[in-house]
């Protein structure tokens, strides 16, 4: 008892000397601060601090930014959306910042933080965050929110979801002809209505082109897994599929990292379609057939401008699809994919904007 | 494993104080290395602790599960076990909290509250006692089993939630209409999600601390955890104590559960992977030296730190992962407990050698 | 100081624990090419003057020279560095290396970066050669004899260049025909100019082996004598504080009703060898039988047997008419059957509890120990002080850990407990094992007090001055079978030996 009585209080004690020592330093800090915000552009992004100008554009807009538990160098999703804000605060001098969460339970503070911190909009990233960003938003009528690849049902909400079976429709046509083995596979990341989107339009996509190929589909059951990635695509591969389509996030990242090194073993050539953003600039085009580019950049960067402008209106959902640009394959895909097929993607585009195919979207 | 039971049953309350200081010393420096203010830093994490009364209410919340795994893992070592698998307990109690709230949702809350959290203890106990039933008659290394039985706990929960409770259209269950959140105190924490779990979970320690010191039962734990061989010579049950103590460190862990979908989120996610509370559990026991206070006080810093780390990034743009660091260099510190003897040699080394003879 | 320097002085040596002075202004000398004896009981202080010397500790007061130089030893490393080696008595060995590995460790002959274990074989076998250390150099730890095993820890010490060796308590895990071995290693390392000092309660090796003995009593020199000039009588006074009666002072026994009846007990191991084979024998209430044999010949498995610790296959074992075969200890022991396990740091004591949680280890469910399922400290506390004054058992305080106390009163705290329970059967297994003489003598009293008192008394022991001084009736066992008993008036060393070694029966019921 005794024992327990002191280790009380020696633990009591650290921890007044600990929180002692912050108030002292919280002035010092606190300037500190200050004199970061205003070279902001610099520190609060990774992007190189020497091309902002000295005299950059001010805004004091501030726009902060929710990740899911995949962070902002995931290499898709979350990182194609904070870049979008690098974007705006080059431009226009919108101070940004994002938190990363390390679990389901930190959306509503992360969010939170924000908001209660006089953010003028607050970006929640992904599906998972829908219910925490409602959650939210109910309780802060007065804050602007916005997400990505959710509704959510609130005035002071703007949604944007995208038409990923179209997108995935046209990769899938683009594996559908470019196959060698008739075999072509689908990793997902978890089972959500999202991913089921892309699950759909692309087996929708290969067999519209080739009725023969099989198209195998698998869940990998987390979007931070490269390591399930890589091994998941490893059996893909080694059951004869010469191309996957991840639709898994930072998961993905394993898929390339497996056909890379089956590409320079040097056996059967294989491919992966990159997922959300172009991903041949990030894992290069011996392994990148062609990518299913989700604009979520463009999402953010057009709804974070209306709130700089003062025309966000909230309660809206928007749903951005071929038509809008808002999915599709990149220029770069020329490197590897054939002038015929293209010209057959190009065909199917029009088809779907003009809407005479409709593309299943579950 | 001896090394770890060492590491464990240390009884010196020095050296956790001086690894936690040590960690932040080294997260300091790392900071510095990567360009980052470690005062602007740490004092942003203490902000984002004391900042607000939403804050520390969510600071709270980050502790409540760390305490019950803290406790699940230092009961099971105080009996000579090492449960990995508290994280899948937490799962199953999680569940069965679920199961329960949603299926009996006609019942009046103050039964259908009370019901939901009893079936969670229960669950988890189970879920862990079924450990330590094939060590205690099979000899099976309850290391590896409740490693195991955190997968199926894992996969089991999703596939419940996924068949039975799903909410269509989403990631997670139907709303869950037993709630253990202080409604009363909400105002008072700025709506900050507290609930009747942290108070359990203190009433779980207090009885952590009578029931192993002083009762019969928790003497013969204590007995079997410390030589199973005199134990039995002196004509205990090892077996028996041993499944009864998994049981009782699975209880805390499904507790965990109840306070999280109960308190937290009145729903259950469909999880991509574990939510990783009984390994930051183990983190917690460990630096608690295995006391239930000292894993109260211990699950109160882990918490802080956590929670706080947001703050880092916030407010000194410090990306996530460093905190990692810090709480990394403060577990390694303790589990390395040589180099902070070393660095307390002159003060106390010398001592803690003349206790022994 | 000239050639005649000793090769160890220790100068006023003074070391303190908190609550007790372990060692008070401690002087010895040791010269070149002797083996120096130090005697005391347990908890003399002689462990804590040798861990000064290898650097373990560090003397709160006094110097200590080597070679007429003094040295501050403040690391084993420094120790070694000193020439000084040190054999444990719990050896440090890795089991799963082989002899050389375990020999070179930390010191190996390295080839580039790889160890080069072909020249390390080879020094081993030189320096076994040299002290007559006969060792297979590629044989594993854990497959070599406890006697090996010590030769390992020996060579340790000598191939890290040690001039000067401690041996503690070496002699306590070995075998007679190991024990002899050892001395005349002992004698050939001093023949190649080592010196030694011998820490030991042994009064018959220290008579046999050493020049001087150096007598520690309480932390204090009594006195350093020459060996030939002494006797074991006069040493164990001096180690004792008082006169030591060797031969054990007994009446003749009130022999009555049988208590414990083994009748043709058979239990098989895993494996399905005959650990247990047709074992049938009486204690009855007022004697002690002892059980003489060689280690290995089914001792633990019988006292496994009747303590409930292991099933039998088939036979009858009554206690005072009840059957017991294959009831739980529990069950056992609640029927008043004692037990003093042989192994009382593995099976008689829990030695991270207080000395107080300890003497209940086996009550504490009972009234008044336990009321309501809680514990009652303050009645078990009560208890504890109780039991430690009547049977001294020497500890600082009874909160104190179990692991704190000295082999001896670790054992006096376990007898006190058996005892105290007022059984009507005593098993003691090897109660003397590894005690001085004072211990020693103190627990054969015991035990003869308990007959005395009408118990019926079962002793296990591999001495045989035990169990021919002790015991009203001796029975040999040999391969898990009674191979003869005998009256110890009516025989003696020599034949017991035979019987024990199988090659002769005898008497097959001298009890009956």
């Amino acid at each position: 008892m005794k024992k327990v009585y002191k280790l009380s209080l020696v633990m009591m004690l650290v921890f007044t000397v600990i929180l002692a020592g912050c108030g002292n330093n919280n002035n010092t800090a606190n300037s500190g601060n200050n004199a970061t915000e205003g070279s902001n552009a610099g520190t609060a992004t990774n992007a190189p601090a020497t091309e902002t100008p000295a005299e950059a554009p001010k805004s004091d807009v501030k726009v902060g930014l929710v990740t899911d538990v995949g962070g902002v160098n995931d290499k898709s999703f979350n990182q194609s959306a904070w870049e979008a804000l690098e974007a705006l605060n080059t431009e226009s001098g919108v101070e940004i910042k994002y938190l990363q969460s390390k679990s389901n339970a930190d959306y509503v503070p992360n969010l939170n933080q924000f908001v209660k911190g006089g953010y003028d909009l607050t970006w929640g990233i992904g599906f998972d965050l829908g219910d925490a960003l409602k959650e939210v938003a109910l309780a802060n009528p007065d804050a602007k929110l916005a997400i990505i690849d959710s509704v959510v049902d609130a005035p002071n909400v703007e949604s944007v979801t995208f038409a990923e079976n179209e997108g995935s429709f046209l990769v899938g046509v683009v594996a559908g002809l470019t196959t060698k083995t008739n075999k072509v596979g689908f990793i997902g990341g978890m089972d959500s209505p999202v991913i089921k989107r892309f699950e759909v339009g692309f087996k929708a996509g290969v067999e519209a082109v080739n009725p023969n190929a099989e198209v195998t589909i698998m869940y990998a059951g987390a979007y931070d897994k490269p390591d399930t990635g890589k091994s998941m695509a490893a059996t893909l591969y080694n059951a004869g599929n010469d191309i996957i389509f991840p639709a898994a996030g930072a998961t993905g990242n394993g898929v390339f990292n497996e056909a890379k090194s089956r590409n320079d073993a040097g056996g059967t050539k294989v491919w992966v379609i990159g997922v959300d953003k172009d991903q041949s600039l990030e894992f290069g085009d011996d392994v990148t057939l062609t990518s299913m580019i989700k604009r979520v950049d463009e999402a953010v960067k057009k709804v974070s401008q209306q709130v700089v402008d003062g025309t966000f209106e909230g309660g809206k959902t928007t749903v951005l699809s071929l038509k809008d640009n808002g999915v599709g394959l990149p220029e770069t895909s020329k490197a590897n994919v054939t002038e015929d097929i293209l010209a057959k993607v190009e065909e199917y585009k029009q088809k779907i904007i003009s809407g005479e195919i409709t593309v299943p979207s579950e | 494993m001896h090394r770890l039971k060492k590491i464990f049953a240390t009884d010196s309350y020095i050296v956790p104080i001086v690894a936690v200081i040590m960690g932040f010393i080294v997260g300091a420096i790392v900071m510095l290395i990567g360009g980052y203010d470690p005062i602007a830093a740490y004092s942003s994490l203490f902000q984002r602790v004391f900042g607000s009364s939403y804050d520390f209410g969510e600071a709270i919340r980050e502790m409540t599960p760390l305490m019950f795994t803290g406790l699940a893992v230092a009961f099971a070592f105080r009996s000579g076990m090492f449960n990995i698998g508290a994280d899948g307990q937490v799962l199953i109690g999680m569940t069965a909290a679920s199961l329960v709230g949603i299926k009996l949702s006609g019942m009046p809350t103050y039964l259908l509250v009370p019901l939901a959290v009893i079936a969670a203890g229960l669950a988890g106990g189970l879920w862990a006692g079924f450990a330590g039933y094939l060590k205690a008659k099979r000899g099976i290394n309850e290391v590896i089993t409740t490693i195991m039985l955190n997968w199926i706990a894992l996969y089991l929960s999703n596939y419940i939630v996924k068949n039975f409770l799903l909410l269509e259209g989403q990631n997670r269950s139907v709303d869950n209409p037993a709630s253990m959140s202080m409604t009363f105190l909400a105002s008072a924490f700025d709506n900050a999600r507290i609930h009747w779990g942290t108070v359990l979970a203190l009433a779980a320690a207090t009885f952590f601390y009578l029931y192993l010191w002083k009762t019969k039962q928790g003497y013969e734990m204590r007995a079997v955890g410390f030589n199973p061989h005199a134990a039995e010579y002196a004509g205990m049950n090892v077996g028996r104590n041993v499944v009864k103590a998994m049981f009782i460190s699975g209880v805390f862990a499904g507790l965990a559960g109840a306070g999280e979908v109960l308190g937290v989120f009145h729903y259950q996610s469909i999880f991509a992977a574990s939510p990783g509370y009984g390994f930051d559990g183990i983190a917690v026991a460990l630096l608690g030296l295995t006391h239930p206070f000292g894993v109260i006080l211990a699950a109160i810093l882990y918490g802080m730190l956590t929670y706080g780390s947001a703050g880092m990034s916030f407010g000194a743009d410090v990306p996530p992962e460093l905190i990692r660091i810090v709480i990394g260099s403060i577990i390694f510190f303790i589990a390395a407990q040589g180099i902070v003897r070393w660095v307390l040699k002159p003060f106390y080394f010398k001592r803690k050698k003349e206790k022994v003879s | 100081m000239s050639a005649a320097a000793p090769v160890v002085e220790l100068k006023q040596i003074t070391k303190r624990f908190p609550g007790i002075v372990a060692n008070d202004s401690i002087s010895l000398t040791l010269n070149k090419g002797e083996i120096l004896a130090l005697l005391g009981e347990n908890g003399a202080g002689k462990s804590t003057l040798m861990n000064i010397v290898f650097g373990l500790y560090q003397p709160d007061e006094g110097s200590i020279e080597i070679n007429g130089k003094p040295v501050i030893i403040d690391s084993p490393n420094k120790a070694i560095e000193l020439g000084i080696g040190m054999v444990h008595q719990h050896f440090k060995l890795v089991e799963p290396f082989t002899v050389t590995e375990n020999i070179v460790l930390g010191m190996e002959p390295k080839k580039g970066v790889k160890i080069d274990y072909k020249s390390a074989a080879e020094q081993v076998r030189k320096l076994s050669e040299q002290y007559g250390l006969q060792v297979n150099p590629n044989a594993r730890i854990h497959d070599i004899s406890v006697g090996m095993q010590q030769r390992v820890e020996i060579m340790k010490t000598l191939y890290r260049g040690a001039d000067i060796l401690i041996f503690d308590e070496p002699t306590a895990v070995l075998t007679p025909q190991e024990i002899t071995e050892l001395m005349a290693i002992m004698k050939r390392l001093v023949a190649e100019g080592k010196s030694i000092i011998l820490i030991t309660h042994k009064l018959k090796e220290i008579m046999e082996i050493s020049d001087r003995v150096t007598i520690i009593r309480r932390g204090k020199v009594i006195d350093t004598v020459q060996t030939a000039g002494t006797n074991p009588n006069e040493l164990a006074e001096k180690m004792v504080g008082r006169g030591v009666t060797f031969k054990v002072d007994k009446q003749a026994p009130q022999v009555r009703e049988t208590v414990l009846k083994l009748n043709n007990v058979n239990s098989k191991s895993k494996e399905g060898v005959n650990l247990l084979n047709g074992l049938s024998f009486e204690v009855k209430a007022g004697e002690i039988l002892g059980i003489a044999g060689v280690d290995g010949n089914g001792q633990s498995e019988l006292i496994q047997a009747i303590t409930g610790l292991r099933k039998i296959d088939s036979g009858s074992i009554t206690v005072s008419g009840h059957e017991i075969a294959n009831l739980p200890p529990r069950k056992i022991s609640e029927l008043n059957v004692s037990h003093i396990p042989e192994d009382r740091h593995k099976h008689g004591l829990v030695l991270d509890f207080s000395v107080s949680e300890n003497m209940v280890l086996e009550t504490y469910y009972k009234k008044p120990y336990t009321k309501n399922g809680f514990l009652q400290r303050e009645v078990i506390d009560r208890y504890a002080e109780k039991m430690v004054a009547a049977f001294d058992v020497r500890t600082p305080s009874i909160e104190n850990k179990a692991r704190s106390l000295s082999g001896g009163n670790q054992q006096k705290a376990i007898i006190a407990r058996e005892i105290d329970k007022d059984p009507v059967l005593l098993i003691a297994a090897q109660p003397t094992r590894g005690l001085d003489v004072g211990a020693i003598e103190f627990v054969q009293k015991q035990l003869i007090a308990q007959r005395d008192q009408g118990k019926a008394v079962l002793l296990i022991s591999f001495e045989l001055d035990e169990i021919m001084n002790v015991s009203d009736r001796i029975a040999v066992i040999y391969e898990g079978q009674i191979v003869g008993e005998v009256y110890p008036q009516d025989t003696n060393d020599q034949e017991l030996g035979l019987m024990m070694a199988g090659s002769l029966k005898r008497g097959g019921n001298a009890g009956a």
